[in-house]
């Protein structure tokens, strides 16, 4: 296809830790023309690209390094605790074009003044942060790192840290408990972490599909971030489309792109579409309704949803809807942190009534208690978490209610016709 | 100077409030006099918000009112349809986990989820119910846990974690499999947890609770073999009376002796008595170490909690801590042995019973050097409470009781013995009779009142014979850490030691507060228990641990002479540091019960 491709152009090479291939295409250049600059034009640059966090909150980036106390030797994390199932861009990152991850990194570090940062990766990935560890030393090497950096005054270096895998952790102030060695607990904002995080420092966190765009700012420019996609979310995105389409994958497509064409992109869908996902677990489900929507942070919020991690799940025709509300609950019921009361109890009694559907032993009456525990849960939980829950189930309710009130009257799924 | 605290004016329902910045809107607003139900927040712990029955509206949004601080112009609404129906769904899922066994459960009456599903007007739970199944530990000598009776509010842990930093408790697990319990596979029995019972106060349910010794008090009392004699200590004479609808720091004392004959005791004496006792040996001890300057400061050992958490967390200060038994043991011993003696009963027919407001007493009676006379000092430990329900049992209308005097020979005590309950008052006690002794003249004010009062660690410089006595007083184990930091680096590195004679007691408020008194037990009801007995204190003929003529009787007709050969036989003891992660096998997890 005939468009216009940042991270994925750096991840054509077999040797992802080539560090002359990562230079030859580039690598590198966007930190030596931050370093030139001093921090605050630094932040203006990033802050004029419109660059939004990608980790699925969509804050604008620059705003928020703008916003770190500089006064107390901050921090820099990545938040590389890629939990949303069906997200799969982070790891692709890290084990493609790690360098990229590594310079976004270094560049923030610049902007906002602090000496270290951290990388926080999954458990679950544990050859990916291998990889990184590797990384991070032929940097320092090659002196992208570590003390005065490519002969400046400025000294940065990166320390990776495994989590203990707990999808919660994806948030950003339960994951700086963690890497404190706390539980993974949300904790109350504010303060927000850019004004006192780990250890009371002020913290930055981004996402590091956010970093590795960062280099994207200096090299190419601002001007070329906002010439793609729409004005208040502009640049490009990485979606993974997983599920019911010819080609699963992942594709790194302009902001905005419609679902349609992203799907097209993917190969098309495999049978007729039923229902569809974005934006993660917490995202919620649509019919084809959602074939026109324009794939970017104000759209979707537009829609009721949100476009997350980028994560598009196709369900097809053949798909039951009644077994994704357990498989859905029971991820809830397993990943929340467990800290807050409607969050704990309410997707543990989700589980147990989807549960209960599924092996055919399902009342009527689950349906409207299922609305009335995730209403309660988007009212009182601690955190975005627990409240996000209630736009999947509710969504599912809303629009397969009657495929889930047949399952239960028969006890068994009915296929659909034709 | 302290800064003016700057106000700020909300509204609360409508109704302005003018409030110091950064209040909790929960305390805001029972200045306001609304009440809003909580569960998971308790005045004395730090907030953490985790149960959501606070919730409130804020300016439109939805908000925990136990961690959210007043700011200009929040318009408060404290009760509306969603606020209502979002409380009671809480508390309806958690009702579908929660055993439906309230007749039978400890805390029935006092348990505040309970008290909260009568007011947010639970009728029915609309869930199906499902059972965890989880273990019940009652593998410590002090405390059971029924982890399915546990909500998971986590005021436990707080508490462990930040008012007494033992941390025997942690959340596990995580999301709807959170649950609490010990760290690395250990049970309450085996792991570092020092009996204290701070768990048991701050639980709302009956997930905590005593490992109750009733029953074996109602056989030994209906054995005809038997001579049943009790102990009543300090802080239980100004609390007892609360479980009876009665104020909290008024004195109960004769009632207690009037209701422990209705119930059967043969004998009733009192632990004060003992703490006279403790005093002349402790006191002793300390002139003694002062004289020869050695193993300063001198660290009080009548705290069971206290000697566990030294045993395991600082046991280089171990020669520090005194030789002295606690008043509990003391007592014990002389009854097997000078009482049995004088009244020709032999030692193996007697129980001895104590009635003690801790939870880490039970743990203590049965520790192993607990039998110097060859009998256990102390048979049966019953807390406050347990003695609570038999005066109930036994349909004793305990407030209407006529006051009785104890029995004659181990009975008699000074002022200085009863303010052994309160923090600071080991201390006052020792420094009473220390001064006397040291100096040869008569106190002109017995009152030290530096070491009183609640505030967390008391230091004071008391003159002795022109020698200046650095002395510090803690309770709470957070607070004693701060203190034994200071003499462990002092030690390190050599410099001089910061004191010379330090009080620990494991819980805050000291005895008053301890994990077996009357709940709720709140800080500010441990204070009104401490102004009991001072005003007890001062009231009393006698108030130096000294002038006690039952003790001066017991030393010249028994013991001979403080810290003698006797008194170390029979009055002292000797600790041994503790391993705190033991993780080989060890039997006591066996046993580990499923529920009955």
């Amino acid at each position: 296809m005939n468009h216009a491709r940042f991270i994925l152009e750096f991840a054509v090479d077999r040797d992802a830790f080539d560090m002359e291939a990562y230079i030859s295409r580039g690598g590198f250049m966007g930190l030596r023309q931050a370093l030139a600059r001093p921090p605050a034009k630094v932040i203006a640059e990033v802050k004029s690209s419109g660059l939004r966090g990608r980790g699925g909150a969509g804050f604008p980036t620059g705003v928020k390094w703008e916003s770190v106390q500089r006064h107390k030797e901050p921090y820099v994390v990545a938040n590389a605790d890629e939990g949303e199932p069906g997200t799969f861009k982070d790891r692709y990152i890290m084990e493609h074009a790690p360098y990229l991850l590594i310079e976004g990194m270094t560049i923030a570090g610049y902007a906002v003044g602090a000496r270290r940062g951290f990388i926080y990766i999954r458990g679950e990935y544990p050859a990916i942060a291998k990889g990184l560890i590797k990384a991070v030393e032929d940097a320092r090497k090659h002196h992208f790192l570590g003390e005065k950096i490519l002969g400046t005054d400025y000294s940065f270096d990166i320390s990776l840290r495994m989590g203990g895998g707990s999808y919660v952790v994806g948030d950003e102030t339960a994951l700086l408990n963690s890497l404190m060695g706390n539980r993974g607990y949300p904790m109350m904002k504010p303060p927000y972490p850019t004004e006192e995080g780990l250890w009371g420092h002020p913290t930055l966190v981004n996402n590091v599909e956010t970093l590795a765009y960062v280099p994207a700012v200096f090299t190419k420019g601002a001007s070329w971030f906002t010439q793609i996609g729409p004005e208040h979310s502009p640049g490009l995105k990485l979606f993974c489309v997983s599920g019911d389409v010819h080609a699963p994958g992942l594709y790194e497509l302009p902001m905005g792109v419609p679902l349609h064409e992203l799907l097209e992109a993917a190969g098309g869908v495999k049978g007729r579409l039923k229902a569809v996902q974005i934006g993660g677990t917490a995202g919620p489900v649509y019919d084809d309704r959602a074939l026109s929507f324009p794939l970017d942070y104000d759209s979707l919020r537009a829609e009721g949803g949100a476009l997350g991690s980028g994560a598009v799940v196709v369900m097809n025709h053949t798909r039951n809807m009644a077994e994704f509300l357990e498989v859905t609950t029971r991820f809830f019921s397993e990943e929340s942190c467990g800290q807050c009361f409607p969050c704990r109890y309410g997707t543990r009694q989700l589980e147990f009534m989807a549960r209960n559907i599924m092996m055919g032993k399902g009342k009527e009456e689950y349906l409207d208690e299922m609305r009335e525990i995730v209403t309660t849960m988007s009212v009182a939980s601690f955190c975005p978490f627990g409240k996000s829950v209630a736009l999947p189930v509710g969504n599912v309710l809303d629009l397969f209610g009657d495929e889930i009130r047949t399952f239960i009257a028969h006890q068994r799924y009915v296929k659909e016709a034709g | 100077m302290a800064k003016q605290a700057k106000t700020v004016t909300i509204t609360i329902n409508g109704t302005p409030l003018e409030v110091e910045e950064g209040t909790l809107l929960v305390d805001a607003a029972s200045r306001a006099d609304v009440e809003i139900p909580t569960l998971c927040y308790h005045e004395d712990l730090s907030p953490r918000g985790i149960c959501g029955i606070c919730l409130v509206k804020v300016n439109g949004e939805y908000v925990r009112s136990c961690i959210t601080r007043v700011r200009e112009g929040m318009e408060v609404v404290t009760s509306d349809p969603v606020i209502r129906e979002t409380r009671r769904k809480i508390l309806e899922l958690i009702l579908a986990t929660h055993p439906d066994d309230c007749l039978k459960c400890i805390k029935h009456g006092k348990c505040e989820l309970q008290d909260l599903a009568e007011r947010l007007e639970v009728r029915s739970i609309p869930y199906d119910k499902y059972e965890r199944g989880l273990p019940v530990d009652r593998t410590s000598p002090s405390i059971v846990r029924d982890m399915n009776k546990c909500i998971g509010c986590g005021r436990c842990i707080e508490v462990c974690h930040h008012v007494q930093s033992v941390g025997a408790i942690f959340f596990h697990n995580r999301g709807s499999h959170t649950i609490v319990a010990n760290a690395a596979g250990q049970t309450m029995g085996t792991s570092v947890c020092v009996a204290c019972g701070q768990c048991v106060v701050y639980c709302p349910v009956g997930a905590l609770y005593e490992k109750e010794a009733v029953e074996r008090v109602w056989e030994a009392l209906a054995d005809p073999e038997k001579v049943v004699v009790a102990q009543i200590a300090p802080a239980v004479r100004v609390a007892l009376g609360e479980e009876f609808g009665m104020k909290p720091g008024e004195l109960v004392i004769g009632k207690i002796y009037a209701a422990l004959r209705r119930l059967g005791v043969d004998y009733v004496f009192d632990t004060n008595f003992s703490a006279d006792l403790t005093i002349m040996e402790e006191g002793t001890e300390f002139l003694h170490r002062l004289e020869k300057g050695e193993r300063l400061p001198l660290i009080t050992s009548c705290s069971p909690g206290w000697i566990k958490f030294a045993e395991t967390y600082y046991p280089d200060l171990l020669p520090h801590l005194s030789t002295c038994k606690s008043p509990q043991q003391m007592m014990g011993a002389v009854v097997k042995t000078y009482f049995a003696q004088a009244k020709g009963i032999p030692p193996s027919r007697i129980v001895s019973l104590s009635i003690m407001p801790c939870t880490a007493k039970k743990f203590e009676a049965q520790r192993e050097e607990m039998r110097d006379s060859g009998f256990w000092d102390v048979d049966i430990v019953l807390t406050t409470r347990e003695l609570a329900r038999m005066i109930r049992q036994a349909g004793i209308r305990f407030d209407q009781l006529k006051e009785e005097p104890a029995d004659p020979v181990l009975s008699s005590y000074s002022g200085a013995g009863t303010i052994f309950g309160a923090t600071g008052g080991v201390m006052e006690a020792a420094l009473r009779t220390a001064y006397e002794i040291k100096t040869g003249k008569s106190l002109p004010k017995v009152e030290f009142a530096q070491v009183r009062g609640v505030k967390g660690v008391k230091e004071a410089v008391i003159e002795l014979n022109g020698t200046q006595i650095r002395v510090a007083v803690a309770h709470g184990l957070s607070n004693a850490r701060k203190v034994l930091d200071r003499v462990r680096e002092a030690k390190e590195r050599g410099e001089p030691l910061p004191y010379h004679f330090i009080e620990v007691m494991a819980c805050p408020g000291g005895c008053v507060g301890g994990g077996g008194q009357p709940l709720p037990s709140p800080l500010k009801k441990r204070e009104e228990r401490l102004m009991g007995l001072y005003a007890e204190d001062s009231a009393l003929p006698v108030r130096k641990s000294h002038e006690n003529p039952e003790v001066r009787a017991l030393y010249e007709h028994f013991l001979k002479e403080p810290n003698g050969e006797l008194p170390h036989t029979l009055l002292h003891t000797h600790y041994e540091p503790r391993d705190p992660y033991r993780l080989r096998k060890n039997p006591l997890r066996e046993q580990v019960s499923t529920p009955e």
